[in-house]
């Protein structure tokens, strides 16, 4: 201190070389360093808002596919209708057709109205049926076949209201697009009117949205996602299948036993070069081997396994040998030395230590095989399915099936606009998936973290 | 057991354990160890010292083929243990390993229990046919690891949540788990402080009694202290070789001296 204020000779201006003055080359390094903050911020912020937009027109778009219009009336099952020789034999029962019980409905529905007095000026028989999904006749159908003694009584029924309508509650139909459209009267959005007013014409959460397969142009109401999950969660069951097993010893054989040698470099870089095959091309290896050359099935979840399978493996291949590669050489040196063999030491103290990186590594995997699409158009998984697999163990996966993202696609390229609320819903539900399997990953990295 | 005789241990009465001649140890192209013959007598505390990179751990790895493990290592020359070549066709190295045991410089227990650590080479080894005999050498491996004391009511605990020091015992209790004849130990005290220094010291003391122990130090003062027999290395060559307190009183070699003096290294 005494040194300092002896120097009290110094100027009140601070000198060029003092602490308190940026001296040029740092006030540049400085200066720069704000900016590549900046650079970084502006990054960050641009992808996080085009990550947002995102996510706000799927949800804007999607949420609707989880609700849906749906009519409540009773319906009395006119037995000289559905069993004209009165003998409840199932044969005489199944040949009464859907266009049958279409009448049925389309008349008790009538009869309905008029008992509740409720009339609109000017509208046809036509109109009135016209309000109830296509997919009721055929719903009612299996009913009756399914439990004959039905037959006589009235029963509460409830029944899809058609897209339009489920477009007039939802906001997407209005009176002015009506008078363009064909598919729609102005006096069935009147009736709609009063079945609301009555809370007879109601909108509740559609669970047939996850539960129910696929259906035709004419009827969007009715299109779920039933056959797309079940299709989606067999393929990813069989990737687990086949990919863990072969890519967990693919990966100790090359971290730990395979010699040093030009064969092996091979192999190691053309196992990085299959994780960055086209999907596409999968998918014509898939249809010239699985489909045309093995003869599996079209379609089947097992042909969209096989291929998915080849392009997870690498993937479970890389990260399970950095999960075996982080395992730290004094714990193998330390089960040598005591005498253990070279498989005891992987198995015993090797592997145990680097699961928790592969299972998150094929965890992740399965997640980019869940999105993954363009090999299942090859493969013929974009299919028309309307009819569930078999269950897992009866031949299931060799069934027909779709997958989330292969419905998206395949409902997205529809007109109907019904069909594109669907096709936003399906990626909710994807993406549901995708973030349950991404938590899945995160906790279990948390919970076996080691530290040695 | 002979003990009782082990007060002015005359090392003219102990036999060869391991004897190793013309050993040559190649890395790639690198020639690290010279030609190197060394007799190490069993019940003897057999010091290696030498600057870094002379050939001490290397060689340290020949006697239990951990070098085996290293793809571009080479070994050529002798080594027999109790006259059976080690490096025969017939050896395997896993046989070798649970008779000459090694301590690593880092201690590198198992993520595992302190007992899991200890009973997994009796284990592997089939040493045992039940649970009381395994937890019998537990216990005893413990014990004259000077470990006992201090883990005996946490045995579930795991080994890497001891400190460093009783890491390192863990490590050698491990080690005599599986009854070596041999224990070689690379640098074992480089990562403690003084006091967990002395305490390994004196359990190498307590060794000395049943085993033939091979230790690296880079502290002449601990090769001094623990050991009856020393070899000087020097960039691959084996300089000098012979009772510890003539190598520290009296070198031949101008190397060795120059070394003890703290003139090279
Ligand atoms: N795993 C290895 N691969 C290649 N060279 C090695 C390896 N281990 C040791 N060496 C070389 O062998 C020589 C002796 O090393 P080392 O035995 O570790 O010496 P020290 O233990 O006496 O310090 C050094 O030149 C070192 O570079
Ligand atoms: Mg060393």
């Amino acid at each position: 201190m005494t040194d300092i204020s002896a120097a009290g000779a110094m100027p009140a201006t601070q000198p060029k070389n003092s602490l308190f003055v940026q001296d040029d080359l740092t006030r540049r390094r400085n200066a720069a360093e704000a900016r590549f903050k900046w650079y970084g911020i502006v990054a960050i912020v641009l992808s996080l808002s085009v990550l947002a937009i995102m996510l706000f027109t799927i949800f804007r778009d999607g949420t609707s596919a989880f609700r849906q219009a749906s009519v409540a009336f009773p319906i009395t099952l006119e037995a000289d209708i559905l069993d004209p020789n009165g003998a409840r034999d199932p044969a005489d029962l199944a040949k009464v057709t859907t266009i049958g019980y279409g009448n049925l409905i389309g008349q008790q529905f009538a009869n309905f109205l008029t008992a509740e007095g409720i009339t609109v000026e000017g509208i046809s028989d036509k109109d009135i049926s016209g309000m109830i999904s296509r997919d009721a006749p055929g719903r009612l159908r299996d009913m009756v076949l399914a439990d004959p003694s039905l037959i006589g009584q009235t029963i509460d029924f409830n029944a899809y209201a058609t897209g339009r309508i489920d477009g007039y509650m939802k906001g997407r139909v209005t009176l002015e697009t009506a008078e363009l459209d064909s598919n729609v009267s102005l006096e069935q959005l009147q009736l709609a009117d009063q079945l609301i007013a009555r809370n007879i014409l109601t909108s509740g959460f559609n669970s047939g949205f996850l539960t129910n397969p696929d259906a035709s142009d004419q009827r969007p109401e009715s299109a779920g996602l039933g056959v797309a999950i079940i299709g989606s969660l067999y393929m990813m069951m069989l990737v687990l299948i086949f990919t863990l097993p072969v890519g967990v010893a693919a990966s100790i054989y090359l971290e730990e036993f395979a010699p040093k040698n030009r064969l092996t470099d091979l192999i190691e870089v053309n196992i990085s070069n299959l994780a960055a095959v086209p999907s596409i091309v999968f998918g014509i290896l898939g249809l010239a081997i699985f489909i045309n050359f093995a003869g599996l099935p079209q379609s089947s979840s097992l042909v969209g396994a096989l291929v998915i399978s080849l392009m997870t493996l690498p993937t479970i291949i890389i990260a399970t040998r950095a999960a075996i590669r982080a395992v730290p050489p004094s714990i193998r040196d330390a089960a040598l030395g005591v005498g253990a063999s070279k498989m005891q030491t992987v198995f015993h103290h090797v592997l145990p230590l680097a699961m928790p990186g592969i299972l998150t590594g094929t965890i992740l995997g399965l997640a980019s095989a869940l999105g993954e699409t363009a090999p299942l158009l090859l493969i013929g998984m974009v299919a028309f399915v309307t009819n569930y697999p078999a269950g897992p163990f009866d031949g299931g996966v060799m069934d027909p099936a779709t997958a989330l993202p292969v419905q998206v696609y395949s409902w997205a390229s529809r007109s109907d606009p019904a069909f594109i609320e669907r096709s936003s819903g399906a990626i909710i539900v994807l993406l549901a998936f995708l973030v349950i399997m991404n938590v899945a990953a995160i906790l279990l990295r948390r919970r076996f973290e080691r530290r040695w | 057991m002979n003990d009782m005789t082990h007060k002015g241990l005359d090392l003219a009465t102990q036999t060869a354990k391991i004897s190793a001649s013309g050993v040559q140890v190649h890395y790639g192209t690198n020639h690290a160890l010279k030609d190197v013959d060394v007799t190490i007598l069993d019940r003897t505390v057999t010091a290696f010292i030498g600057p870094s990179g002379c050939g001490k751990s290397t060689f340290l790895r020949c006697l239990n083929r951990m070098n085996d493990t290293v793809a571009s290592c080479r070994v050529s020359g002798q080594i027999l243990l109790e006259g059976e070549d080690i490096y025969d066709r017939r050896v395997d190295p896993v046989q070798l390993r649970a008779k000459v045991g090694m301590v690593f410089q880092k201690p590198n227990p198992f993520p595992k229990s302190i007992y899991d650590n200890v009973a997994y080479g009796p284990k592997i080894h089939g040493m045992t046919r039940n649970k009381a005999e395994l937890d019998a050498i537990v216990e005893a491996s413990l014990r004259k690891a000077a470990l006992w004391n201090e883990v005996k009511d946490r045995l579930d605990a795991t080994g890497t949540g001891l400190s460093g020091g009783q890491q390192q015992r863990l490590c050698i209790a491990r080690a005599i788990a599986t009854s070596p004849e041999v224990l070689l130990m690379d640098e074992p005290c480089s990562a403690l402080d003084p006091i967990a220094t002395a305490q390994v010291e004196e359990l190498i003391d307590e060794l000395r009694h049943q085993y033939s122990v091979v230790i690296v130090t880079h502290s002449m003062q601990q090769a001094a202290r623990v050991s009856q027999k020393t070899a000087f290395f020097h960039l691959g060559n084996l300089v000098e070789f012979g009772e510890t307190g003539a190598i520290f009183t009296n070198p031949k070699d101008t190397r060795t001296e120059a070394y003890i003096t703290g003139r090279i290294g």
